[in-house]
């Protein structure tokens, strides 16, 4: 399967050319790049590690200053998912502007759905990752290809 | 105004019947102070009438006044608690119509209480015989009352990092046929539609707990088709559960079960009343789960230009008294909706500040002090191959549901999810790299439908449907477009 948390998950894998592009486009709304990585995809995981602190004030002349992180935060975890964030501290914001995902493991097992029978036939459901049930840091190594759509 | 004759040499307090003009409900002086409600009514009196008399009716039915003087108004510090037409202007180029502007004192109304606001204001005035038509234009709410009021449960904000979704419009989908189904092929629908792509699936407005499908089965069903989804996607997915019904309790009830299964979202019909609405929001807000408000049956009295009350008033109240999410028009789908009068319904939502503008009906400055942004839905008669008039008009903080345009899809629902999904998502890429993306649009549809035979399809198929009609709900100055 293919995780499709992010803004831009049901295009084709975007190009560097095309991040930067993007990167381009937030800073010059003067929003803050960030560079996140995890290997516990659960859509409630809302910390995934952060790949160092988010680069604020950075003029949209250097976004390669921030291609530089994602190139470099997915070499260390090729084995990860890695998302680009642009953040906007703006009053009444607050908070995350644009999100997508730059970088996936070769393979992507998903999620399984686990349902236990409750009460008068409701069910408690909880999704679980099939990776995680292997420990923190070697949960996607290896893969033999490309995830599906 | 202290004087007690008026010009006439009439003693203001004779027993009788005294125009409200100059009893103290119109004057022409008056500053409003920072603490007022102020309320623009569009007045057209019948034929004969002073328009200033008529203002000052309006003004004196809807605070202090009835129909003749009463003498226990010299028991009260009444001119504190008159509503003061202060400005009366004819409406250009409507002949007949005026715009009156009306001061009432913060002290007229219970704090955080819509149906007292709205018993005063459009309590009683709107079946006056002396006019013809009226309508309720816009308010100006003072920062004093809005901070009476808690605002949205949950808002724009706290809803995007709640779901985990950013910087693109989320997409939803109506079940559709939509009455008739049974709960299990309800789920169906509702799987589908997420799984392919769409954020959230919802009740339409009369689904509530027919023969056909009780609302106890549809919740079980629907929740199944939401955990399913979200476990084939990683991503957080809702269904707006319905939970009006004919009483409070029955409504408590729909809403505990669609909380204790995990839903992330209920919603509620604007018809149950407003009363029952903050009942809602208060749950709501206790209970972490979003709120969406179906605007049922504003149109029978927000469409037409001379009587009723205009949507982006109603939309104030809804942000006061605190939804998520609530319909305010797509511009080019199936329902009425002028541009530039949509707009300002969006503004009231989503701004902190929203400055008065002739362009789109807005009469009052109104700051909202941080209350949080009530997250805009676009719904009927939208399709994907619209999707660049719809980010130009409504922008990215809006959901935009496609229901005939994504279970009407020839490859079935989940293609008519992912046609639409990935319709938006080219849109946004396109738009952030600094495409036109209006005039641009057809073009960088066709491109993303090159890697995506479902947008392909979807494209073919609703190619030339749109809705073009003249809206009856205009704004009244029309900006002359610049030449292109």
């Amino acid at each position: 399967m293919r995780i499709t948390q992010g803004t831009f998950s049901f295009l084709p894998d975007l190009s560097d050319e095309q991040i930067a592009s993007q990167i381009r486009y937030a800073l010059g709304r003067g929003w803050a790049i960030s560079v996140e990585h995890t290997d516990d995809p659960h859509p409630r995981n809302a910390y995934w590690e952060l790949w160092g602190q988010p680069l604020f004030d950075l003029d949209a002349a250097h976004a390669e200053v921030a291609m530089r992180e994602v190139r470099a935060c997915r070499e260390a975890h090729p084995a990860a998912y890695v998302k680009l964030i642009a953040y906007d501290a703006s009053r009444g914001r607050q908070t995350t502007a644009l999100s997508f995902i730059v970088g996936r493991p070769p393979d992507e097992p998903g999620f399984r759905l686990e349902r236990r029978d409750a009460h008068d036939r409701t069910m408690r459901y909880g999704l679980h990752a099939y990776a995680a049930d292997r420990p923190a840091g070697r949960r996607y190594a290896g893969g033999d290809g490309a995830g599906a759509r | 105004m202290n004087a007690s004759t008026d010009e006439t040499g009439r003693d203001r307090w004779a027993a009788g019947v005294t125009p409200y003009a100059e009893m103290g409900y119109y004057d022409a002086d008056y500053e409003p102070k920072d603490t007022d409600v102020l309320a623009a009514f569009r007045v057209t009196p019948q034929p004969g009438v002073d328009p200033v008399e008529a203002a000052a009716a309006v003004a004196g039915e809807s605070s202090t006044a009835t129909w003749t003087v009463v003498w226990t108004d010299r028991l009260t510090d009444h001119e504190h608690y008159q509503a003061k037409a202060y400005d009366v202007e004819p409406v250009p180029g409507r002949e007949g119509e005026y715009i009156a502007k009306i001061a009432y004192d913060l002290d007229l109304f219970e704090e955080g209480s819509i149906a007292n606001l709205t018993s005063s204001i459009i309590g009683n005035v709107f079946g006056f015989k002396a006019l013809r038509a009226l309508r309720l234009e816009d308010m100006r709410i003072p920062a004093h009352y809005v901070k009476t009021f808690p605002g949205p449960p949950h808002g724009l904000v706290m809803e995007r990092e709640y779901l985990d979704k950013f910087g693109r419009p989320l997409l939803g989908a109506t079940v559709k046929p939509k009455l008739g189904l049974s709960a299990r092929n309800y789920g169906r629908v509702v799987y589908e539609a997420l799984r392919g792509g769409l954020d959230f699936t919802k009740d339409d407005e009369n689904i509530n707990s027919q023969p056909f499908m009780r609302w106890r089965d549809r919740y079980l069903y629907a929740i199944e088709g939401v955990n399913r989804a979200s476990a084939s996607t990683g991503e957080v997915k809702g269904h707006y559960m319905n939970v009006t019904a004919a009483t409070m309790e029955d409504m408590y009830e729909r809403a505990e079960l669609a909380r204790e299964l995990g839903s992330v979202i209920i919603m509620v019909d604007l018809t149950v009343g407003y009363t029952a609405l903050q009942s809602m929001s208060n749950w709501a807000r206790r209970n972490g789960v979003l709120l969406h408000l179906h605007r049922a049956g504003h149109g029978t009295y927000t469409r037409q230009k001379t009587h009723g009350v205009s949507f982006r008033v109603i939309a104030k109240w809804c942000r006061l008294l605190g939804v998520d999410h609530l319909h305010a028009g797509t511009v080019v789908g199936k329902l009425e909706g002028d541009p530039a009068i949509v707009r300002g319904y969006y503004d009231t939502l989503r701004l902190d500040r929203v400055a008065a503008n002739p362009e789109t009906g807005v009469q009052f400055d109104q700051d909202w002090v941080s209350t949080p942004a009530v997250m805009p839905v676009a719904s009927g008669g939208i399709h994907a191959g619209q999707m660049h008039q719809l980010l130009h008009h409504l922008g990215e903080d809006v959901v935009l549901q496609f229901g005939g345009g994504t279970i009407g899809h020839p490859m079935g629902i989940a293609a008519g999810a992912t046609a639409n999904r990935v319709a938006v998502e080219a849109m946004i890429q396109a738009r952030n790299e600094g495409r036109d993306v209006l005039h641009e649009g057809p073009e960088i549809l066709q491109r993303a439908a090159g890697d995506c035979p479902e947008l392909r399809a979807a494209l073919q198929v609703w190619k030339d449907i749109t809705f073009d009609f003249e809206a009856t709900d205009t704004p009244d100055l029309v900006v002359t477009p610049m030449a292109s």
